[in-house]
């Protein structure tokens, strides 16, 4: 093991604290530390989105970030989305509009909408289209896709 | 009895993968779970002069360093190819799960390292240091089977596989008799599967047992097959494919990996863990597609097509995979496409070249045909100067000729060509386009728009045709279903099929709740599991609705046949006179006295008084279902682009799909599986390319270089339906998971050429990229 860095991240409204080799993903770690395994990997290269989370309130590929570098900062995942126990808004509308398939994008898709709406609360197909064009879908065509995060911004939803 | 069948019901495995609660590989964390690692060749073609392991071996986080000489004795088998057709001759070299003294493809296995943990596995094996002696490489199929060529396998004298023909009809009298003949050289080239997760695997050691999960479509072939490469009996091997995250076909194979799973796990006794990089997944998960082809069409003047002679080169790669040569050929049941062509004539040409072996990507020998038959059509059409749908419908089977036996001896089961595309003709107004094309051209805008009125063979089964006693696969291809009712009245269903996105928990559990009388939502479903439920033949070849939806439909109906003598004995009535409505089994003529499968369930694990001898306690049934023929779905699309002649972008910019799949059973995962299947077909059309450089380098590595469509590139899509019963099973269904694939590749080309057809432009091999497409444009010479 390399050098190691002490860090302390807010993740999903609870402060975790470990020490980590200084080149660990913040994926990595949110998922072989914290057991929050919601969160995917697809790529090597930052294309495919499966790895969106947010940082600090802004959607991230946690596979580009180091978990030093989230020091200090709030992370959001898939798993801390929703936070009446219920679901949230974008979940339900891609249950809903059947948004998913095999469901291995579907968090990092999820993430990266939550931050598309919440900068633009009612976006065109055409704004939904590119701001969702940092997530590989291989399953759905994006169709149902884009008809989930119209009804979730249907539905009032801001993140 | 449809009470839930044909409900747009949603999701059932939906709510644990919207809140990232699912089980993907990666999830899978058994203690101590060491971590493995390949060491990959960088050469195309070269001769392992040595390996020398010391350095990975002394670091303190490495357990051990295997080549294939360390782990010789533990295969027991070479990685089988199960294609064994009667009468030909296919030449297949070994094949080890780690190279044998020569590499032949660049990221062929080398070595496996095994360390303590995700990121220092990787930093070990840049520390086995490999020797290469380099040796000629080809890569280009054509050129490999010319004299002189450098050869793959050097036991071997030519790089060629195999030659593979079919024909019916007098394909020769055709084309001396024909007033047209149209001849075309057409490119599939070779693409990616490309699911979103990687493959990977975890493996779990006990003593002599061995449980290995694995990202696979096929847990069950999987099994069998490993127990024989590893000498471990299946009874003391399981395999699970938990939820699996995308295959498309590419986790439709046993993999050297797997194999290397499972010897290490009995050799360590420890937990391993393998996922495969984004990297590995592009160089060393199989390819698709690969094909040049040389079509040749005979034609009268009156446009009835009378003969087709197809000569294919098929790519095969450096080794064989399970199917590898046999793909191709899966595409022959459709030869003649939706067309009445007297005489047909096929022939499949294999090549080994320096590149990874070709195997099943979604459609799979399937959309090469109807690519290759709907482009000639429409170069028929233009050499005759007649409508391309006028040509279609003066070919088409008659919707009265079904079962139709077409040349090559293949049995239709059933269609309504010509109804699917007037459906799409209502919804697509063809003389508005050309209008507005017209007018368009006038502004500077390139407009073109293409259709695909294609037919698929899909439901693999049947094995009398598919398996040994057919065209020679070693293998059976029915299918299982079992359900078990427990004493509370709740369902579990088996299914020998094994998901991953296809929605088999919601779509079986809707087929399973209307034959016993249950909710859906009170209806589990089980699969990829080795130890649970009876034996299966997993998912490909569209054949999980089929196949295993009927064998899962037939086991609820003797679930249902039980519950009805259960009732009749508790309600003192003749078997006979109960019938199933709305969910109560009832005395007919007397609707209040009834029972719920609630409590016929609770009386057959625990009867309230003595059963007739006959019935046996307890309520669970199985059954194995192998059909007679396969299925065959079709439809009519039309696609429209615009082209930026300056740049050569196109822009697909509507999309109008009419499908036929027999009735439904969910109508949202059959768009689903449309727009899905669409969008891959697209993405061949115009992104998608794996690119080998002279050298055998793969050029396309990773996605930023191998180009996966994202949201931003692809419209709405418009979809409709048809229903036209398949007399095959009971359901009366056909596949849906592959349909959009084999439909579109043709439609999205023939609108880029018709929008350019004014510049001169008469053809475009895929992928049409921008540079192609502007290079076209400019040989076109009218621009």
């Amino acid at each position: 093991m390399g050098a190691t860095v002490r860090i302390a991240v807010t993740v999903n409204g609870a402060v975790r604290e470990s020490e980590v080799e200084a080149r660990t993903l913040l994926v990595h770690w949110l998922r072989d530390e914290l057991g929050l395994t919601g969160t995917h990997i697809g790529c090597d290269t930052t294309n495919c989105g499966a790895c969106t989370v947010h940082l600090d309130g802004e959607s991230i590929k946690s596979c580009t970030v180091l978990a030093a570098q989230a020091d200090g900062a709030q992370v959001t995942t898939i798993e801390g989305l929703a936070t009446d126990g219920g679901l949230h808004p974008l979940q339900d509308a891609f249950w809903e509009k059947h948004g998913l398939q095999c469901g291995y994008c579907t968090p990092g898709m999820i993430m990266a909408a939550a931050d598309l709406l919440r900068r633009n609360p009612n976006p065109s197909d055409e704004e939904i289209r590119h701001g969702l064009e940092g997530n590989l879908c291989r399953c759905t065509g994006y169709h149902n896709i884009v008809e989930a995060v119209k009804t979730a911004a249907a539905n009032r939803v801001s993140a | 009895m449809s009470t839930y069948v044909g409900q747009a019901m949603k999701r059932k495995e939906d709510p644990r993968l919207i809140t990232g609660r699912g089980n993907f590989i990666d999830d899978i964390n058994p203690i101590g779970t060491l971590w493995a690692a390949l060491v990959r060749s960088p050469e195309a073609h070269a001769r392992i002069v040595s390996i020398d392991k010391s350095a990975a071996e002394q670091r303190p986080d490495v357990v051990g360093v295997f080549t294939h000489e360390d782990l010789a004795a533990d295969f027991a088998a070479p990685m089988p190819m199960i294609w064994a057709p009667a009468g030909v001759e296919i030449r297949t070299p070994e094949h080890w799960p780690l190279a044998k003294g020569e590499v032949k493809h660049v990221g062929d296995p080398v070595a496996i390292v095994i360390g303590t943990d995700r990121y220092s596995v990787n930093d070990a094996i840049e520390d086995v240091i490999v020797e290469y002696d380099a040796l000629p490489v080809v890569v280009e199929p054509e050129a490999a089977l010319e004299d002189g060529s450098p050869l793959v396998w050097e036991s071997l004298d030519s790089n060629q596989t195999h030659e593979w023909s079919v024909a019916g009809g007098d394909a020769d009298a055709a084309f001396a008799d024909a007033d047209v003949v149209v001849s075309q050289r057409v490119v599939n080239h070779r693409t990616a599967g490309a699911a979103i997760e990687t493959r990977g695997w975890v493996v779990e050691p006990r003593g002599e047992h061995v449980t290995l999960h694995s990202a696979t479509q096929i847990p069950h072939i999987l099994r069998f097959v490993l127990s024989l490469c590893c000498g471990i009996p299946e009874d003391k091997l399981r395999v699970v494919a938990p939820d699996v995250g995308g295959g498309f076909g590419s986790k439709l194979n046993v993999f050297a990996e797997e194999i290397l799973a499972v010897l290490l796990a009995r050799r360590l006794q420890r937990p391993i863990k393998w996922i495969e990089s984004r990297s590995e997944n592009m160089a060393v998960t199989h390819h698709g597609r690969d094909q040049i082809s040389y079509v040749e069409m005979a034609v009268k003047r009156d446009g009835k097509v009378t003969g087709l002679r197809v000569r294919s080169v098929c790519d095969l790669g450096a080794y064989f995979l399970a199917l590898t040569p046999f793909i191709p050929e899966l595409g022959f049941p459709v030869g003649n496409g939706a067309y009445d062509i007297p005489a047909v004539s096929m022939t499949f040409v294999g090549v080994f070249t320096n590149k990874f072996p070709t195997d099943a990507i979604r459609g799979a020998g399937r959309p090469e045909v109807t690519h290759w038959i709907e482009l000639t059509m429409n170069k028929v059409a233009r050499e005759l100067d007649m409508d391309p749908l006028e040509l279609r419908r003066r070919n088409f089977i008659a919707a009265d000729d079904f079962p139709h036996e077409t040349a090559l001896g293949i049995v239709y089961d059933s269609g309504n060509y010509q109804g699917t595309l007037d459906r799409l003709l209502e919804r697509f107004d063809v003389d508005a386009f050309r209008a507005e094309q017209k007018e368009l051209r006038e502004q500077g805008i390139h407009r073109g728009l293409g259709f695909s009125t294609w037919v698929e063979v899909c439901g693999l089964a049947p094995s009398r045709v598919v398996g040994p006693q057919g065209v020679g696969l070693q293998g059976a291809f029915w299918e299982s279903g079992m359900v078990r009712v427990s004493a509370s009245g709740t369902a579990t269903v088996y299914t020998g099929t094994s998901p991953h996105g296809q929605g088999h928990d919601t779509g079986f559990a809707q087929i399973v709740a209307d034959r016993i009388g249950l909710d859906p939502q009170n209806v589990n479903v089980i699969h990829g599991d080795t130890d649970q439920g009876p034996w299966g033949w997993d998912t490909y070849g569209s054949r999980t609705l089929a196949v295993g939806g009927e064998a899962v439909a037939r086991a609820a109906l003797k679930v249902q046949d039980k519950a009805k003598r259960i009732c009749a004995a508790l309600l003192e009535a003749a078997p006979e006179d109960i019938e199933l409505v709305d969910g109560n089994y009832q005395v007919k003529g007397s609707p209040d006295k009834s029972m719920t499968m609630v409590e016929i369930a609770g009386a057959a694990h625990i009867p309230p008084q003595e059963l007739p001898a006959d019935i046996e306690p307890g309520l669970e049934e199985t059954s194995f279902y192998d059909p007679e023929n396969f299925v065959f779905p079709f439809g009519a699309h039309a696609c429209v682009v615009d082209v930026d002649v300056e740049t050569g972008k196109v822009k697909v910019v509507r999309y109008v799909a009419v499908d036929d799949c027999g009735p439904a059973i969910n109508p949202i995962l059959i768009d689903g599986q449309v727009h899905g299947g669409v969008v891959h077909a697209i993405g061949q059309a115009l992104y998608e390319q794996i690119v080998y450089d002279e050298d055998g380098q793969l050029v396309t590595g990773t996605f930023v270089d191998y180009a996966l469509p994202t949201a931003a590139e692809v419209p709405t899509f418009e979809t409709d339906r048809t229903e036209t019963t398949s007399p095959t099973n009971g359901l009366g269904v056909k596949g849906i998971g592959e349909a959009g694939t084999i439909a579109a590749s043709p439609a999205v080309t023939e609108a880029v050429v018709d929008a350019l057809r004014p510049l001169g432009v008469e053809w475009i091999d895929m992928p049409l990229t921008p540079l192609r497409v502007w290079q076209a444009i400019q040989e076109g010479g009218a621009a």
